[in-house]
Formats: structure tokens, sequence, C-alpha cells
């Protein structure tokens, strides 16, 4: 298991504990994680689970795709460090990941 | 001889040959199923034809219609392919049916691709960003109540008129800092963009244009207006303000505008018409929601899937591509149906009924998906949860007294009128 905090944008913590293989997403989704809508379902069409990762994290995730890119570049708010959370797949390596949900996705 | 007749104008009316009103979509031969004339779309038969193509084809190619040869993308799954593919369906020239070669049309980034779309609709966006959302609430609340509370009670009287054009219209002039008098004018405007003529609201191309001429005329005022002011937050300081947009050509600023008002006019209108007509028509969702008013959020998305204020968007294949085993070739029409996509059971259970507090209900297609998902989207759920929300604190009861009137248009699914009675709270 994977643990992962979620931080929202008041400074609220919520850990949360999720198989290796699938998104942080569905992780948030499953666990009632607020400010994460996923419209789509994970399949990287409406930027709606965007997440800021924290600094210590952000090079230890696979590369955005070009998707990615495109769907962030219309999304509120971007920063250096925003990420669609549907496109990152937990593994071992990302034991301890932390993110925050943006304000307005609440 | 060709397929594409020589005017659509005149092959889309009520009459023409080309309607499928009054036939059984079973009794026909498959390929003679034509979803795009407006006729069964107004007098709500549509549904048996998207049923038996989800069925039976659920790529379907017309080969024959008024508006030439077309595919229809039935099913969900099928539908967000296309829709998330802009590199091989492109938006360009038009999402609408009609060729644009053929009618006047206006460009704006709902019809263009990457970069050109993402340069342009990064300009506006701002104007719907959610802390511009939280600073309209307020208004919107007070207009709606206003508008509510001027409701007479216990007598019959057209709820579209009276509510539904009217919010969504103050909705709009708001947006735009317009002349809060003249209002009227951008629903006019709105609804001549998409009318089809002889279906009621202009009769010739003609009367069209004439009316798209005043309304570039109105809007090139307010932006010489607004361009030597400080920018502020309405749209149209900021599309004369952003340096994608302040050395757009005329008829493109038209094109935006008009995408803008239209977008958020009868989609917003139809859909808080469509909620009422949904609760009468499942009066249990109606006994459910009184139960509980924290509902209102989940229902409105549920009210936008069961309504699907735009019926379709059509994309153009760049390249030839195959889609659920069909071939699609080069420069073919692509019809995404979202308001078949919306009632496929095999992602959406029991999807001819409303269910206010059905799970996951966000992954409608009416806002379509990928990068030209629906910008207003959280205006519009905001919209409708402050409308229900007053709603709810006034009347016990919106009666829906007989058959609503809809609109005559394949694409525009709402209603041009809607007769009701209220009946308001005990207390």
């Amino acid at each position: 298991m994977v643990k992962i905090l979620f931080k929202d944008h008041t400074g609220n913590e919520r850990s949360v504990e999720a198989a290796a293989g699938i998104s942080v997403m569905q992780a948030a989704v499953s666990n009632g994680v607020p400010g994460i809508d996923a419209d789509c379902g994970g399949s990287c069409s409406c930027a709606t689970c965007h997440v800021y990762v924290d600094e210590a994290w952000v090079g230890k995730l696979t590369a955005m795709d070009a998707n990615e890119d495109a769907m962030l570049g219309l999304s509120s708010d971007r920063r250096g460090n925003s990420r669609l959370c549907c496109q990152i797949t937990l593994s071992e390596e990302l034991d301890g990941l932390m993110v925050t949900t943006p304000e307005f996705q609440f | 001889m060709s397929d594409t007749p020589a005017s659509p104008q005149l092959d889309r009316r009520p009459e023409s040959k080309w309607s499928m009103v009054g036939r059984d979509p079973y009794a026909m031969p498959l390929e003679q199923i034509d979803l795009a004339h407006p006729g069964i779309w107004k007098e709500n038969e549509f549904l048996p034809f998207l049923k038996r193509l989800r069925e039976e084809a659920p790529v379907h190619y017309c080969a024959k219609s008024a508006t030439g040869p077309y595919w229809s993308v039935m099913k969900y799954k099928d539908i967000m392919e296309v829709d998330t593919s802009p590199h091989i369906y492109s938006s360009e020239p038009t999402i609408g049916i009609v060729d644009a070669f053929e009618e006047f049309t206006v460009p704006s980034f709902i019809s263009m691709d990457p970069p050109k779309h993402d340069e342009q609709r990064r300009v506006v966006q701002g104007v719907v960003a959610p802390s511009n959302l939280k600073n309209l609430e307020g208004l919107i609340r007070s207009r709606a109540a206003a508008i509510l509370d001027d409701l007479p009670i216990g007598e019959e009287f057209d709820w579209v008129e009276r509510v539904s054009i009217e919010l969504t219209t103050q909705m709009l002039a708001t947006l735009f800092d317009f002349p809060f008098e003249d209002r009227h004018k951008l629903t006019f405007w709105s609804d001549v963009a998409t009318a089809i003529p002889g279906g009621g609201i202009v009769n010739s191309h003609e009367e069209r244009w004439e009316a798209m001429q005043d309304c570039l005329a109105t809007f090139t005022r307010l932006w010489n207006e607004r361009v030597n002011a400080e920018p502020g937050n309405d749209l149209i300081s900021m599309l004369s303000h952003g340096e994608a947009t302040k050395n757009m050509p005329p008829m493109e600023y038209l094109g935006n505008i008009l995408l803008l008002i239209v977008g958020g006019n009868d989609t917003t209108r139809n859909s808080i018409t469509g909620g009422v007509l949904a609760l009468n028509q499942f009066p249990e969702e109606y006994d459910k929601l009184r139960a509980d008013h924290s509902l209102i959020p989940n229902m409105v998305s549920e009210i936008i899937r069961w309504q699907t204020p735009l019926a379709y968007m059509r994309r153009t294949a760049k390249v030839d591509t195959e889609l659920n085993g069909q071939k699609i070739k080069k420069g073919d029409k692509v019809i995404m149906w979202y308001a078949s996509g919306n009632q496929d059971d095999e992602v959406i259970e029991n999807p001819e009924r409303l269910i206010i507090d059905r799970p996951n209900a966000r992954q409608h297609l009416s806002f379509g998906f990928g990068l030209h998902r629906c910008m207003g989207n959280r205006l519009a759920e905001m919209q409708l949860r402050i409308v229900w929300e007053e709603i709810m604190d006034r009347f016990e009861n919106i009666e829906v007294v007989g058959e609503p009137e809809r609109i005559y248009s394949s694409f525009v699914k709402g209603y041009s009128k809607m007769t009701v009675v209220l009946h308001p709270k005990a207390s």
C-alpha cells in the first residue's frame, strides 16, 4: 500500500492509503477526498483533478504527456508543480507523496 | 447525381421529404435513418431512433440527407474517443452539421484546433474563473429571487418566457456588462445565430445576416468604449485587452461574442426548463428533492445529462481513420450525438430516468470532454443550483400543464414554451 497526503488550500490534511497501480485521482475519489471532481473518470479530458505536487515529489513523477499539458494549459491557476492527478500512477516509489488541491476546485 | 441537395435551407423545412416524423425507426432500412432533420426532435420522437442506432449501428453512415452525407457516433465511449482526439477529428471548419460554405458562419474558437484554439480560449476563460464565479453568486441569487417573487401563484403562465429566458439573459448581460435595458437583444441574436431559416425565428439568410450586422455594430461600439478604459472583468474588456485577441478581425470578434452568447444562453435556459419538466415526469424524484435539498447540486448535473441541451457536436476527419470497426475517410463529417451517448445504458444505468442522487452524475457528455469541454460549465451549474435553491424555498410544486413546445432543431435541444402553475409552500 502507498500513502498519499492530500492537503487543501486551507492547510487541512488527509492521509490516504491506496494500492500501487491505481491513480492518485482514483485514490482520492474512492476515499472521499474533497476537491477532486474527476468528471471524465480519469481519461485526461476534463482537468478537474488538478493538484499541486509538493516540490520534493515533482521530479519523481513520470513526465506529463502532450495531452495532459494541453488540458492543464486551459485550466485555472496553473503553476510549475501542477499535474492532473488521474495521470499519476501510484507505485512504491511514491509512498508518502504529498499534493495540495487548489482553492478553485472547492 | 449529387447527394448534396442544392439548398439545405429548403430541405430542412418541417414538410420536406427528409423528415422522419411519424416514422418507425425499426420499420425502415438502417441506411435510411437520418437523425439530422429537425422534425423528430421537435416532435419528441427521437429517442427510439437513437436507440436503434446505438444497438445496431453505433457508428452509422447516413449517405443522403438535407445536409449531405455524415457519420453518426452513438455510443458514450466512441463519442469520448472522438471528442478527445482533436488531431484526428478536427473542429474546423465548423462544429455544426451544415457545411460552412453553404451558410453564413463566423469564426470562433469552438471551431478551431490548437494552437489557435488554445490561444483564444485562454484569453476569455478568465471571465468564468472560479474566483469570478464566487463574485457573481450574490447577484445571480438576488436576480433569481426577484424573478421568482414576481411570478403569479395558482394561475397558468409560460415558464420559458418568465423564468428560463429572463434569468439567463440577465446573466449574460452581466457577463458582458451589456446595457441592461437592451438585454433582450442578446437573446434575439443568440436565437438568430443558431436558427434554421423557416423554423420560426428568421425567414431567410438575409434576415439573419441583417441581425448579425446589428450585433456586430453594437459590440464594436462597446469594444471601442472598453479598449480605451482600464481592463475590467467583463468579456468585452477581456477580448479588447487580451494579447491574443486585441487585434482580431471584426468577423472573428463577432464569432467569439456569438459563441459566448450562444454558449451561455439557450443551453442554460433549456436546462432550467428541462429540470422542471423532468421532475414532473418523475414525481418520485420531486418527492426526493423536497425531502432533501442537499441533493440539489447532484440533481443539477443529472438534469443537464437528461436534457442534453446541445444534441450533438460535429467534427471533420483530418485523415483516414477507423472507429468501432467503421472506416472513416479524410474529410468525412462526423457527428457526436451527445443526446445518444447520455442515454447509453452500457455506461449510465436506467438512462431514460431522471435520478437526482445518481452516482457519478458529472460524467455525462453534455459539456463535451477534452480541449473543447464547455468553458462555462461551472457557471451553468451555479445558476441552476441557485435557481433551484430559491425555488425550493418558495414553491411546494411547479406543475407543468400540457406538453411543452420544443424547438425546431437537431442541435439545440430545448423548449420554446412550457405552461406551468405554481403551488406555494404551505407555511
